[in-house]
């Protein structure tokens, strides 16, 4: 039999712990949870293959987000990260984070990563952020994806590759049952019963349109389509702050970091049309995207990363890590365009909008043992509501998520669920390759993130929302009841695009309930300019109540690092003042 | 309605002669995060059937024999 020919299939299989996705913070939960109770069952789910998946897929080039004792201390980063976000920020989870990333990196150390040391033997850690020191350079960061897979081996975790999850199974108690899944080169039905489920999904990074046009040229890694996101919401779990979207600043075009934590601390600097730092600080904040995008709009743009100043041997280092690891396609975009940094700064430009609490906090809700609202549900990695969490998030946060679900899995039995749930979102998923004629995935997905970028991209006005949402409406009703898939690869990106979808039409809710402006040009609305600390100091939820989207405040949980009144404006001051 | 079929240029290239598929190999296949690469029924190589490309190259870093190429699209190039 042929790949991709459609096989009408359905088995079902159970575990101990379900995790899904085997990126970043997939596989350290499955580790985890295995290593907690080594008789259990745990199973890793990956839409594509956990050797070579998700955003690390070629490596990393550093940790953006260290707490080494030292250099910092738990208490400065949830600081750090509290005022990055406006305060609206739930600082046990932080906290939580900057204790234990620490031992992550020691364990990772101890699987073959390494990790930049001075002459003394210490971490030699920079300064990227404003306030704190964390960015930590790995020299061997293209090797993390393998040392990661040794483990898994070691640990005898099944893995099951090729299987995209498409929806969650919740029992009648509400607890979570397990998830339905789908194999993306035969179609064939896997339902998997299970105890707890881990969603380690990554980032909703195939929402907005790439500026070229390129459907996959994405910022994420572009089978980042929004799943897990999806799967939360249909499952009934509260979304966090959902209208802080991600938008980075990249190489214009290839899209990928520019990336100012490798060359920033070498004395790169994003520069605009006269050559001029516009920004006190590289590190990535909504506020610091702001003045990114004033820069673009005003006529100092474009904006470009400045190297050229710096010393052959300086740049020659840059190079070598930028064009090795985490994107190493830089090096031929360069080539192909004769761009070098020795001879000319490197236009830049903003990425297309997508969710993502690995640099913004977009994220479905998590307390600080990853737990969802739904029972027996976590959530860890760019995915869950911890914000600011990068790699080494992903890979503590799994690490939490893996040793709460086994010790919640081993404390409870298998939820009972109603069996024609199954029945039901096998023909939910399978309705597009049972229709003769109809309108392909790639066009429908085309024309959705079309019009996130013509209707919900910053700065947000109130009425192209509403129209945006109308046009969507459209585009959903097509996808439901016209979208055809010839094989089980067009069903793989028909099921990406309900995903895409349905992220959208939560970015629009969630945008339009925050009736303020937050986190610079994550949330900023023309009609609501303002930041209204009276009204919006809180968190908003996004969750399906009684078969429609519904938004809810929730107060933010009291500090447990108490910010000073001096000090929860730092992150506004991005723009270098003139001096007089 | 009917479909038409949509030309494009695609990123990955693989060079038939390097190309072991048709001894059994699947390395690339099997590391694209995208699963855009098969093997051709008809030569026995691997080849890009979907133009669904990161170029994020575990294809090329991966494959055993130097046989796989990785182009930046087009369209970004």
């Amino acid at each position: 039999m042929a790949m991709d020919e459609i096989v009408d299939g359905l088995s079902e299989v159970s575990c101990d712990v379900l995790v899904i996705g085997g990126g970043t913070a997939g596989p350290m939960a499955a580790l985890k949870a295995k290593l907690k109770n080594p008789k259990a069952n745990v199973v890793l789910l990956e839409k594509a293959n956990v050797k070579r998946s998700g955003a690390i897929s070629m490596g990393m080039d550093g940790l953006n987000n260290a707490v080494i004792p030292g250099y910092a201390t738990p208490e400065q980063y949830t600081k750090e990260i509290t005022i990055a976000n406006d305060g609206i920020v739930d600082q046990k989870a932080v906290y939580k984070y900057a204790e234990r990333c620490y031992g992550i990196i020691e364990e990772l150390d101890s699987f073959g990563i390494r990790f930049l040391k001075n002459e003394n033997g210490d971490y030699a850690v920079k300064k990227v952020h404003h306030i704190g020191t964390y960015v930590l350079p790995m020299p061997n960061g293209e090797t993390v994806k393998k040392a990661i897979y040794r483990q898994l081996r070691r640990a005898r975790i099944l893995i099951s590759n090729r299987y995209m999850a498409t929806r969650l199974l919740t029992g009648s108690d509400g607890r979570i049952a397990g998830a339905i899944s789908v194999n993306t080169r035969t179609a064939e039905v896997l339902v998997i019963k299970a105890k707890a489920v881990i969603l380690c999904m990554g980032a909703a990074g195939r929402l907005g349109l790439p500026t070229s046009g390129y459907m996959f040229g994405t910022y994420e890694n572009a089978a980042n389509s929004g799943d897990g996101y999806a799967m939360a919401y249909h499952a009934g779990a509260a979304l966090a702050n959902l209208e802080c979207f991600q938008i980075n600043p990249l190489i214009k075009d290839y899209n990928g970091p520019a990336c100012a934590y490798v060359a920033g601390p070498f004395g790169a600097f994003t520069a605009n049309n006269e050559g001029s730092r516009f920004i006190e600080c590289d590190y990535w904040s909504g506020q610091m995207m702001l003045e990114f995008y004033n820069e673009l709009q005003s006529g100092k743009g474009p904006v470009f990363l400045k190297l050229d100043h710096l010393h052959e041997d300086t740049i020659s280092e840059i190079e070598t890590t930028l064009h090795k690891v985490e994107r190493p396609t830089r090096g031929l975009f360069h080539e192909g365009r004769k761009t070098d940094y020795r001879q000319e700064p490197i236009e830049m430009h903003i990425s297309e909008i997508g969710f993502c609490s690995g640099h913004s906090a977009s994220g479905v809700f998590v307390d600080e043992f990853a737990r969802t609202t739904v029972p027996g549900l976590y959530a860890a990695g760019d995915m869950a509501s911890v914000p600011h969490n990068y790699m080494l998030g992903a890979f503590t946060n799994g690490s939490v998520a893996g040793e709460d679900a086994m010790e919640y899995a081993d404390n409870t039995d298998f939820a009972s669920f109603d069996a024609a749930d199954i029945e039901r979102e096998r023909e939910r998923v399978m309705a597009p390759t049972r229709r003769e004629d109809g309108i392909p995935p790639n066009q429908i997905e085309y024309k959705a993130r079309r019009l996130v970028n013509d209707y919900l991209q910053p700065p947000k006005v109130t009425r192209k929302f509403e129209l945006g949402q109308r046009r969507l409406a459209e585009v959903r009703e097509d996808m439901e009841t016209r979208m055809i898939a010839r094989n089980a690869h067009e069903l793989l990106r028909a099921l990406e695009t309900q995903s895409i979808v349905d992220c959208a039409d939560m970015a629009a809710h969630a945008s339009l309930y925050r009736t303020e402006s937050r986190w610079g040009l994550y949330h900023l609305r023309t009609d609501y300019p303002e930041k209204d600390d009276e009204n919006w100091f809180c968190h908003s939820l996004l969750s399906k109540k009684d078969g429609r989207m519904a938004s809810e405040k929730r107060a933010v949980e009291p500090y447990i690092v108490p910010i000073g009144e001096d000090e929860k404006d730092l992150y506004d001051k991005q723009r270098i003042r003139a001096s007089a | 309605m009917p479909l038409a079929s949509y030309q494009t240029s695609v990123p990955v290239v693989v060079d038939d002669a390097k190309c072991i598929a048709d001894k059994g190999c699947t390395v690339c296949v099997d590391v694209c995060p995208l699963d855009v690469l098969r093997i051709s029924d008809m030569t026995g190589k691997a080849f890009m059937a979907y133009d669904e490309c990161w170029y994020c190259m575990p294809c090329e870093a991966d494959c055993p024999t130097g046989a796989v190429t990785v182009n930046i699209p087009y369209l970004l190039r």
